[in-house]
């Protein structure tokens, strides 16, 4: 994560200017490029100098390519600085008027025409339809990813499915079927699992990679040849905080097709995942369509160990009487669970704001932030 | 690499210790009985069933038992005379031929023959002579076979062939007897009632005997003058064997005539030394006002009693002794339910207890608990107590004493309990082979149910015809189904024990030598806590009586706490040393403390937004309700359109449904659990530890409880000294929460010592009974849920260890229990297990505390729910589970503990013929077995995977 804090050489300037808008009040200043500071002053700053000292703000900025990105922690905070043109153009926004769909690739270039801030208002063509909701940086996460792909054949798919304490349902259904497998007798017919149902809306739906009749192969690495439905429904269950699926897509037309990659070997792993951002199925994106697609450069592979520790400390342990805190009620607030554990070490944030989603967040920005496409 | 070589010692001590996995005998009443056979040589019992098992019974502890390959129903069973063999007809018309064979010095039932009769005619009645050579098979097509034994070589020129008796059509063969004093005349029923008496050697018929009504069976008496033949329209005849054709009857009879009756099935004359016959029969009562009646009817003199059995009569017999071994002594009686035994040279003709064979399910079995190593004095007083209940039984001892039981000692005494839908709980001697009944705790009396005790299967008033007497314990009718018991605990140490049932009762019961008046204090517990928006639809709590209430010498109730709503109680546990019991239901748990009569602690689990939780049991009920009155509403719109009509078009919609239904697949929805699940706060499991739970250098009391939605609940508990016990309140103090993140059902918690080893029971270490836990090194947390064994650290819990079931195979854990394993071949070595039965029907066993999975063996097949339902597990490694209503399976992982029947039986020495298969006693054999053991343990050691 230090490399956020190189200050770029190639800047002679020392000071980057900053020009502010709330409102429609406009404030200028300067701040020193080498020494930015943290976040939370800069937010105290610019509360002060628009005289706004109590007012939740939501800060975004104009990049190079004029898309308006947010500012909200040091990292992206410096990432501003280091990339000022030598102008930092900010648009600030209260909280609670705060239109999430403001940030993202050409916002601010589509709008350079219309009088009004561009930022407050929303183009003419988006409004008849419903506004695309795009989460904060903050709350991107992956939501499943293609893996294994150099190791498996090409007809098979493993598709791993985080269900991280979010609230929207895995939605799928498995049932009874029979496959046909060659065998050196000859064609043999076996019983199998296959997907039988997607609930609209729900996470396997909306990732695209999982479809109606596909056969389940193994579940988190374990073959289910050999076992009964109801078992296989329980291991996914037990599994379902990091589900991993093989499969066989009924539909083998839209298989990756491995072209030479994997002479690199790593160069297949780790580019970036692909992730359709989940609220995106609400809307009818056509996920199919986005399946279809795949290029072969954004495939994951995960060490097997890693999701074996993922959930090792998810139990959450309340400390009750004696000289510890004082009873807090459960209230099924199970995101809570992994607060103490995913404590990011800028400390960069009040505490008031306990995001459930601080983890994958941290895994996020890890991995550079091209996890997140959409 | 310390962890490693800890690892692989572990890996070795267990499975030297462990042994293998076997199923060792059936406890109980065999499920679906179809046939009877006695040997009064032998002194055995045989009984056939419906799924094809033989099974052989003699004195206490000898028990054989054989299946036959054919899924068939054995329909009937015949000893050989004199001889270790026995036939067996089953209904695919194969007979098989079984022997008990000596083997290192133990007999074994095997099967040595079987045969099929050549040609379509099925076997309908089975003789086997007297001198042990030949079969004679009556067949369907009225033709007698003579086949010659073991051999089953067919005689075909002494056949008795339907033309040699005579030119009419007489039906099939019923009934086939011999002459008691002369072997060479049989008699030969047939079903259109002619009877013939044919010479075997001379190859004729020597008398006919016309009787008019479709014959039912046929009995020689035992001075071969008189044939008795019973019929179908409920009468019986006596016919003289004579010389000349006397074709009269000489005694016709309906025994309870004027109006029809139904079939006299058997029917048997006995003389006595001195005085009247013995006449026996079943069936026969006035088919319109007692036609459902299961009775048989035993006259004697003056004495007549019609005894009524609660189940379809399979077979009887007569067992007889006295100098001549002519008198009746008992009525050895097989109906569909149980086994019952009358004393028929006692005034009144009691019942004989039975020592095995005792119907576990007289009232449907809804739980069992099983308790180890009970301490003599304890035993005793149970013994004693269940004297008082055995006061009208016989005195005479066990009249089928065929068979040597050479088993061993059992080395401990065993109780098992099993608790019953009619709110009784059954106590039995689990040490053995045979399970015997100990004791009976009735929990009615502490309640007014709407049975009135007085009016349910009494005797009959006087003069009333037939002169009915009840006989036999089945009784699946349970007056008040609230009155069930769901949890037992009983403490070994102290004698107290609490029992929870169906309706969120609770009781406290102590162990009372004298019958005593008590008044039962009774405590209502609200689980709910004010929680809102809660509708209870469920059954109403059990009203208690509140006069005192007289109750019999043994466990005797002296407190009752009520669970508001009444809902089944799902976890209960007993800390005997703290007087403090800790019970749970779907809504929430609570402690009561049973010295001071008060409760400490209540708390509830209960999520607002499960409505299934919220509204009990009956909603389903209801919805049923609901459904029935939809479809009364299409019917009757379907006659509307129909009026209108449009028939073919709501045809046409009703059949597309059916289509729908049937095309839809059985399919599974995958999601994560989530705390709005339903049934999430009901409790598990519930348990008592002194273990660090604030700090890591005081011990404390705590109770731990876990629920269906993964939370496991932790106390820390106050108890005032003992001086002050009395006085001064136990207070209750949440420490812990825990919420496992996979939200599994917990369904085990318990704590381990410094060791390793689980914490020992109460009283236990006070008893010296147990090694002191280790209160040195730190203590560790074992929760085990449905899916996963985890292992935490105490006093700050943090996950250590565990091990994942579900995700890895897909099996989930049923039952759970904590096992002693001791060494064969050392005494004093042993360790502790956890013993694991998945919804797979694996047993698996898991070392602690390392929490690795050892061996898993096939247990119960994974359909069958309730057998898996039913399992539980003992302190050394042993296991019951129901494998029909009425019979349980015990199977044994240890090999230090295995109760299974080792037994010997002779062939009786006064028959002097075919005795080829007599074995010899040596006592050196039972050793040579041990060695085997040793032998196939060290084979089991290359199978053991390397830790890794």
């Amino acid at each position: 994560m230090n490399k956020n804090h190189r200050v770029p050489s190639s800047r002679s300037l020392n000071a980057v200017e900053v020009k502010s808008k709330f409102g429609a009040e406009f404030r200028r200043f300067s701040l020193d490029r080498s020494k930015p500071g943290r976040f939370d002053e800069f937010y105290g700053l610019l509360q002060h100098v628009h005289r706004i000292p109590n007012v939740e703000l939501l800060v975004g900025y104009a990049d190079v390519h004029g898309d308006l990105l947010p500012i909200n922690n040091d990292d992206n905070y410096h990432k501003a600085i280091s990339t000022a043109n030598p102008l930092l153009r900010l648009f600030l926004q209260r909280k609670e008027e705060a239109d999430h769909g403001t940030f993202g690739t050409d916002s601010l270039t589509r709008k350079k025409n219309t009088v009004l801030s561009a930022v407050l208002l929303r183009p003419d063509h988006n409004k008849k339809k419903p506004p695309v909701i795009i989460s904060l940086p903050k709350d991107f996460r992956p939501v499943s990813s293609i893996i294994d792909v150099d190791i498996l054949p090409e007809t098979h798919r493993r598709v791993r499915l985080y269900k991280h304490g979010q609230e929207k349902p895995l939605g799928f259904y498995i049932r009874d079927g029979s496959s046909v497998r060659v065998t050196p007798q000859g064609l043999e017919k076996v019983p199998g699992i296959f997907i039988s149902r997607l609930v609209p809306g729900g996470l396997a739906e909306s990732t695209g990679l999982l479809a109606v009749n596909d056969e389940v192969l193994e579940v988190n690495g374990i073959e289910v040849g050999g076992k009964s439905l109801d078992q296989v429904t329980d291991m996914m269950i037990a599994n379902s905080h990091n589900l991993i699926i093989t499969v066989k897509p009924a539909n083998q037309r839209n298989n990756i097709v491995r072209s030479g990659v994997g002479g690199g070997g790593g160069a297949a792993s780790g580019s970036s995942g692909r992730s359709s951002d989940s609220s995106a199925s609400y809307y009818g994106y056509s996920s199919h369509s986005a399946a279809a697609s795949i290029p072969p450069h954004i495939i994951q592979n995960f060490p097997v160990g890693e999701l074996e520790s993922d959930e090792d400390e998810e139990d959450l342990v309340i400390e009750a009487g004696g000289e510890a805190e004082p009873i807090r009620h459960m209230a099924s607030n199970h995101s809570m669970s992994s607060l103490p554990r995913y404590e990011p070490h800028l400390n960069l944030r009040t505490a008031t704001t306990p995001s459930p989603d601080r983890a994958m967040e941290r895994g996020s920005l890890e991995e550079d932030g091209t996890v997140i496409t959409l | 690499m310390r962890a490693f070589l800890e690892v692989g010692i572990v890996l070795y001590t267990l499975v030297s210790v462990l042994g293998s996995f076997v199923k060792t005998v059936e406890h109980g009443f065999p499920h679906q009985p179809s046939a009877l056979g006695y040997s009064p040589s032998l002194k055995l019992l045989a009984i056939g069933t419906r799924s094809g098992a033989i099974k052989l019974y003699g004195s206490p502890g000898v028990e054989f038992m054989g299946l036959h390959d054919e899924n068939a129903a054995v329909t009937q069973v015949h000893f050989m005379p004199h001889q270790v063999e026995l036939v067996t007809l089953l209904d695919d018309n194969s007979l098989h031929m079984w022997t008990l064979r000596g083997h290192n010095g133990l007999s074994e039932l095997l099967e040595i023959g079987r045969f099929t009769l050549t040609g379509p005619p099925g076997v309908t009645a089975v003789l086997a002579h007297s001198s042990g050579e030949l079969l004679l098979l009556g067949t369907e097509g009225g033709h007698v076979f003579v086949v010659e034994v073991p051999g089953f070589r067919e005689l075909e020129e002494r056949n008795i062939s339907l033309d040699q008796v005579s030119s009419r059509n007489l039906e099939h063969v019923e009934a086939l007897q011999e002459n008691p004093v002369d072997p060479d005349q049989v008699i030969i029923g047939y079903g259109r009632g002619l009877m013939v008496i044919w010479d075997l050697e001379k190859k004729l018929a020597i008398q006919h005997i016309p009787a008019t009504q479709q014959l039912e069976s046929v009995c020689w008496t035992e001075d071969g003058k008189y044939i008795l033949s019973s019929h179908s329209d409920g009468s019986y005849c006596r016919w003289m064997v004579g010389g000349q054709d006397m074709n009269e009857e000489e005694k016709s009879d309906i025994p309870y005539g004027h109006f029809p009756c139904k079939a006299i099935s058997k029917i048997v004359q006995l003389p006595t030394e001195e005085g009247p016959p013995f006449l026996l029969f079943s069936g026969g009562m006035p088919r319109a006002s007692y036609g459902d009646r299961h009775c048989i009817t035993v006259i004697h003199g003056k004495t007549h009693v019609a005894l009524d059995f609660t189940s379809r009569i399979i077979d009887f017999f007569v067992i007889r002794d006295g100098p001549q071994r002519t008198d009746p002594s008992a009525l050895v009686v097989l109906v569909e339910e149980e086994l019952v035994v009358i004393d028929l040279q006692t005034e009144g003709w009691p019942i004989i207890q039975t020592p095995y064979l005792v119907p576990l399910h007289s009232s449907a079995i809804t739980c069992s608990h099983h308790v180890s190593t009970i301490p003599l004095k304890l035993w005793e007083r149970i013994l004693a107590a269940g004297k008082h209940q055995n006061a009208h039984y016989s005195k005479k001892p066990w009249p089928i004493t065929g068979g040597q039981n050479l088993a061993p000692d059992p080395p401990q005494r065993d109780l098992l309990l099993t608790g019953h839908e009619d709110g009784t709980v059954r106590f039995w001697d689990a040490s053995g082979v045979c399970l015997y009944p100990m004791y009976k705790l009735s929990t009615a009396g502490v309640f007014h149910t709407d049975a009135d005790p007085n009016d349910n299967m009494n005797q009959g008033t006087e003069g009333e015809w037939p002169p009915f007497r009840k006989v036999g314990c089945f009784d699946p009718y349970s007056d008040d189904p609230r009155l069930g018991i769901q949890k037992i605990h009983l403490c070994k140490y102290s004698g107290y024990l609490t029992v929870a049932g169906t309706a969120g009762q609770i009781l406290m019961l102590e162990l009372n030598d004298e019958a005593a008046e008590q008044t039962v204090e009774a405590k209502v517990v609200d689980l709910l806590q004010g929680q809102e928006g809660f509708r209870w639809k469920g059954h109403t709590q059990l009203d208690i009586q509140e006069d005192p209430v007289m109750f019999p010498a043994g466990f005797q109730p002296f407190a009752v706490v009520q669970c508001q709503p009444p809902a089944v109680v799902t976890a209960l546990t007993l800390h005997s040393e703290w007087k403090l019991i800790a019970f749970g239901t779907s809504h929430g748990f609570g402690l009561y403390d049973y010295q001071q009569k008060n409760s400490v602690l209540i708390k509830c689990t209960l999520n607002p937004s499960d409505q299934l939780a919220m509204e009990g049991p009956l909603s389903r009920v209801k919805s049923i309700k609901k459904s029935l009155r939809q479809s009364f509403r299409r019917i009757r719109r379907s006659r509307v359109s129909l009026r209108k009509q449009h028939l073919q078009e709501a045809n046409a919609r009703l059949e597309a449904e059916l289509a729908e239904m049937e095309l839809a697949p059985v399919q599974r929805k995958i999601e994560a659990r989530s705390s709005d699940d339903s049934f999430t706060g009901l409790v598990r499991t519930l348990y008592f530890a002194d273990t660090f739970l604030s700090d890591s250098s005081h011990n404390t009391p705590s109770l731990w409880a876990g629920t269906n939605g993964g939370c496991v609940f932790a106390y820390m508990l106050r108890l005032p000294s003992v001086e002050h016990r009395a006085d001064e309140p136990v207070t209750a103090q949440l420490s812990k929460e825990i919420q496992l993140m996979h939200r599994a059902p917990v369904v085990g918690i318990v704590v381990l010592d410094g060791h390793g080893a689980p914490l020992p029971e109460p009283l236990e270490v006070a008893h010296d009974l147990a090694r002191a836990p280790d209160m040195q090194g730190s203590h560790h947390l074992l929760v085990v849920s449905e899916e996963q064994f985890k292992v935490f650290t105490l006093p700050k819990v943090s996950a250590k260890m565990k091990l994942k079931l579900t995700a890895v195979d897909g099996s989930r854990v049923r039952r759970v229990g904590m096992a002693w394993f001791g060494s064969s071949r050392t005494e004093d070595y042993g360790e502790s297990g956890l013993l694991v039965l998945t919804n797979q029907g694996d047993v698996h066993v898991v070392s602690l505390p390392h929490v690795k999975m050892q061996v898993q063996y096939p247990c119960i097949r994974r359909e069958d729910v309730s057998g898996i339902a039913s399992c539980v597990f003992t302190k050394h490694g042993q296991g019951f589970y129901l494998i029909s209503p009425s019979e349980f399976e015990r199977f044994s992982l240890s090999t230090r503990c295995v109760v299974e029947p080792r037994c010997l039986v002779e062939a009786p020495l006064h028959s002097g013929c075919s005795n080829q298969h007599q074995s010899q006693p040596d006592g050196a054999s039972s050793t040579h077995r041990y060695i085997n053991l040793e032998v196939s343990l060290m084979s089991r050691l290359s199978w053991i995977r390397t830790p890794n």
